[in-house]
């Protein structure tokens, strides 16, 4: 579904991704796990279109097609779906509005017919109950005055009313209480199927207790140094990041 | 007096003396009906446009808007009323659908008695051709027209009232409350030659009337022409007045306004100004606060595209104690666009308890797009609370990264955002039907600059 072939990108000459290597297949969830600044997000974005990100060497691609080159809406319309680690506040529009409008751009994309509001409205109020988001939220203008798991939950909102194929969640985990953590990975968990993959971008190994990772990979300094099963997690949070940076290190050094 | 003022002239612009020659004219086709009173006041007016001349950016008032391409054109006078076939099936376009409404039509700046429709009007309010009440020499215009409007220091408005001879004039009577709001449709067609039309509007409510005014600027010609228009309102004590203007002009049209309100105790006010066209807009609005617990409220949207040129100066009078003032005024500039936002806010000795607040807030497309704004207090009274704040920004890269990974366009995107940004000025509107065609007009007028 998705393969990434050393990946190099940065902002205004500065590396930040330094040749990632990376394949997921569909009915598969990988976490990347790493401490702060190694990339994640870098990582997220570009997946996702950002363009702020210069792309200087390597290929993405997506369902055997080249990703990057594409605009960050016809990924969206192909069924790629990033969860924002800081989700834009964007007074003024409301959250059903602009999703009714990128869902029936997908839905067109997609040879579908377009949903009308009350049949938008309909789908929006089922899909909030699947992360216990209150039905207010929906009409109140984007992220704006929301509390940071109103935020959170919000994305996995988008998701379940998008339904992607590849769904990229960076640190949907941050900032939540254990309560609405499970709220969230519960979501997560019912949007999980096996025609579709999910990355789950962390930095702590708890989510990982509720979504259970097929693969864990562990990214440091633009670098994926190491992967392995759902064990390494737990690895990671008994050990850090110290000795898997340690072990790459000398991987380089002897090679 | 002319004469002395002639030779004058000619050192600050020749425009001056289009115009002064244009009066001859104007004072033949009068055919001497003119009532002698509203002569010498025309006549006045005149001599102190000749003058004053025609303001340079050296004038503070005139700084960031150079209307030397104003000055050059020879407009001719449009003197006599005539529809050229124009019938009210052409007015249609210019009226908002569901929105029933008194409709009052003027055509280069004259009452059309033939296109308005004002059946239903309760007798006692009263919308007539101002040619009409000048003619019969009321005593409302009288103690009313140009009381509170100068021409004195403002070469327009003394030009507005040198050929002072046609418009619109409204007086809602003491507790009257109009539900349906009047429409008045300004049409600028086709004649043979660039033209000038002068309309002049006074609106007169009593104590305790109320009423919503629409006016919309319109245009049936592809000709250079020029709009100069002076609107009196006065507000009587515990008035409600709504006041939405639409300027939705060509872009070879010049639009210089004026919009002088006089506000008695308690009456509330409130202005949307909402600037699509003209390749030259000038709007001056200017408020008076002039009896205790008045209140008023200016909100604007202006969308530049092209190369158009949108100033907007308002002026809040704060006269007598406790008046709220609100003025909120939000530009989007694309293109080369250029706007002038000046906000005046005059406190006098006297008006304690003031409360004024103003913003300002600009929204920037494109690199040669710009925008001066100031704000201007000046403030005597100790006891007030005024605050005021100017932004300019651009569209929130963040916010449209966000948008279209959900799926929605780049185009789409934008439009989403600029809406929003728009979308509170444009909720203060009480007209719904005005408020969806907003929607529509920003969309088409963005949408051709993509083009
Ligand atoms: N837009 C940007 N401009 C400059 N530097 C950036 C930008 N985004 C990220 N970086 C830098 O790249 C590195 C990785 O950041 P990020 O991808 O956000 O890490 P993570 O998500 O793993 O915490 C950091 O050093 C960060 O400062
Ligand atoms: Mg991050």
């Amino acid at each position: 579904m998705l393969e990434i072939i050393n990946l190099h990108a940065g902002v205004q000459g500065n590396e930040i991704l330094k040749g990632i290597d990376l394949k997921v297949n569909v009915g598969e969830v990988h976490a990347i796990m790493g401490p702060n600044g190694s990339g994640k997000s870098t990582l997220a974005q570009v997946l996702a279109g950002r363009e702020s990100f210069a792309i200087t060497e390597g290929r993405v691609l997506y369902e055997g097609r080249d990703l990057l080159a594409r605009a960050p809406e016809d990924r969206a319309r192909q069924g790629l779906f990033m969860a924002f680690q800081y989700p834009v506040e964007i007074p003024g529009v409301t959250n059903t509005y602009f999703l009714k409008s990128g869902l029936n751009a997908i839905r067109k994309h997609r040879g579908l017919e377009e949903l009308d509001a009350i049949e938008f409205l309909q789908l929006a109020k089922e899909r909030a109950k699947l992360v216990d988001m209150d039905e207010s939220l929906l009409n109140r203008p984007i992220n704006h005055g929301f509390s940071g798991g109103e935020k959170k939950r919000n994305e996995i909102f988008q998701m379940a009313v998008l339904e992607p194929k590849l769904a990229i969640l960076d640190e949907t985990d941050s900032g939540l209480d254990i309560d609405a953590l499970r709220i969230v990975a519960n979501g997560i968990n019912k949007l999980r199927r096996k025609d579709n993959a999910i990355i789950l971008v962390t930095h702590y190994q708890r989510i990982l207790n509720y979504v259970v990772p097929d693969f864990v990979h562990v990214l440091i300094d633009g670098q994926i140094v190491h992967s392995g099963g759902k064990e390494l997690a737990l690895e990671l949070e008994e050990r850090g990041y110290d000795w898997v940076r340690d072990d790459a290190e000398k991987a380089i050094v002897s090679s | 007096m002319i004469e002395t003022v002639e030779r004058k002239s000619k050192s600050i612009s020749t425009g001056i003396d289009w115009y002064l020659s244009s009066f001859r004219l104007f004072e033949e086709s009068l055919n001497g009906k003119a009532a002698s009173q509203i002569h010498s006041i025309r006549k006045d007016a005149l001599a102190r446009f000749a003058a004053l001349g025609f303001p340079t950016t050296k004038n503070e008032e005139w700084k960031y808007t150079d209307i030397s391409p104003l000055t050059k054109y020879h407009f001719k006078p449009m003197l006599k009323y005539s529809l050229e076939g124009l019938t009210a099936r052409d007015v249609e376009q210019f009226t908002f659908h569901n929105l029933p409404s008194f409709r009052v039509v003027c055509v280069n700046g004259h009452f059309s008695e033939q296109l308005s429709t004002l059946s239903g009007l309760p007798h006692d309010v009263r919308i007539e051709s101002l040619t009409d009440m000048l003619q019969s020499d009321s005593d409302i215009i009288r103690e009313y027209l140009g009381k509170f409007v100068s021409y004195e220091n403002d070469t327009f408005i003394a030009l507005n009232t040198a050929f002072l001879h046609d418009g619109v004039f409204i007086s809602i009577p003491n507790n009257t409350i109009l539900k349906i709001p009047i429409h008045m449709i300004f049409i600028s067609m086709e004649s043979d030659s660039e033209f000038v039309s002068h309309p002049r509007s006074l609106i007169v409510t009593g104590k305790n009337a109320q009423v919503s005014i629409l006016e919309s600027y319109v245009n049936l010609t592809d000709r250079t022409y020029f709009t100069n228009t002076v609107s009196e309102i006065v507000l009587g004590e515990n008035a409600v007045l709504e006041h939405n203007r639409v300027q939705l002009e060509s872009t070879r049209a010049f639009h210089i306004a004026t919009i002088q309100t006089q506000q008695e105790r308690n009456s509330n006010f409130t202005a949307n100004s909402l600037i699509f066209g003209g390749s030259l807009v000038r709007n001056n609005l200017n408020s008076v606060l002039d009896g205790e617990g008045a209140e008023c409220t200016l909100n604007g949207l202006y969308l530049g595209t092209g190369s158009q040129l949108i100033d907007n100066h308002t002026t809040i009078d704060h006269a007598k104690p406790h008046c709220p003032s609100h003025e909120l005024y939000k530009g989007i500039l694309s293109g080369k666009s250029k706007g002038v936002f000046n906000g005046k806010i005059k406190v006098r000795k006297d008006a304690q308890k003031t409360d004024a607040k103003q913003t300002n807030k600009n929204l920037i497309l494109s690199d040669d797009a710009s925008i001066d704004t100031k704000p201007q207090l000046e403030i005597f009274a100790n006891d007030v609370k005024c605050t005021h704040g100017a932004t300019i920004g651009q569209l929130d890269e963040d916010a449209i990264f966000y948008l279209r990974s959900r799926g929605v366009s780049l185009e789409k995107a934008r439009d989403i955002l600029i809406y929003a940004f728009a979308s509170d000025v444009i909720d203060r509107i009480k007209i719904e039907a005005l408020r969806e065609q907003l929607h529509e007009i920003i969309h088409d007028r963005l949408e051709r600059e993509r083009q």
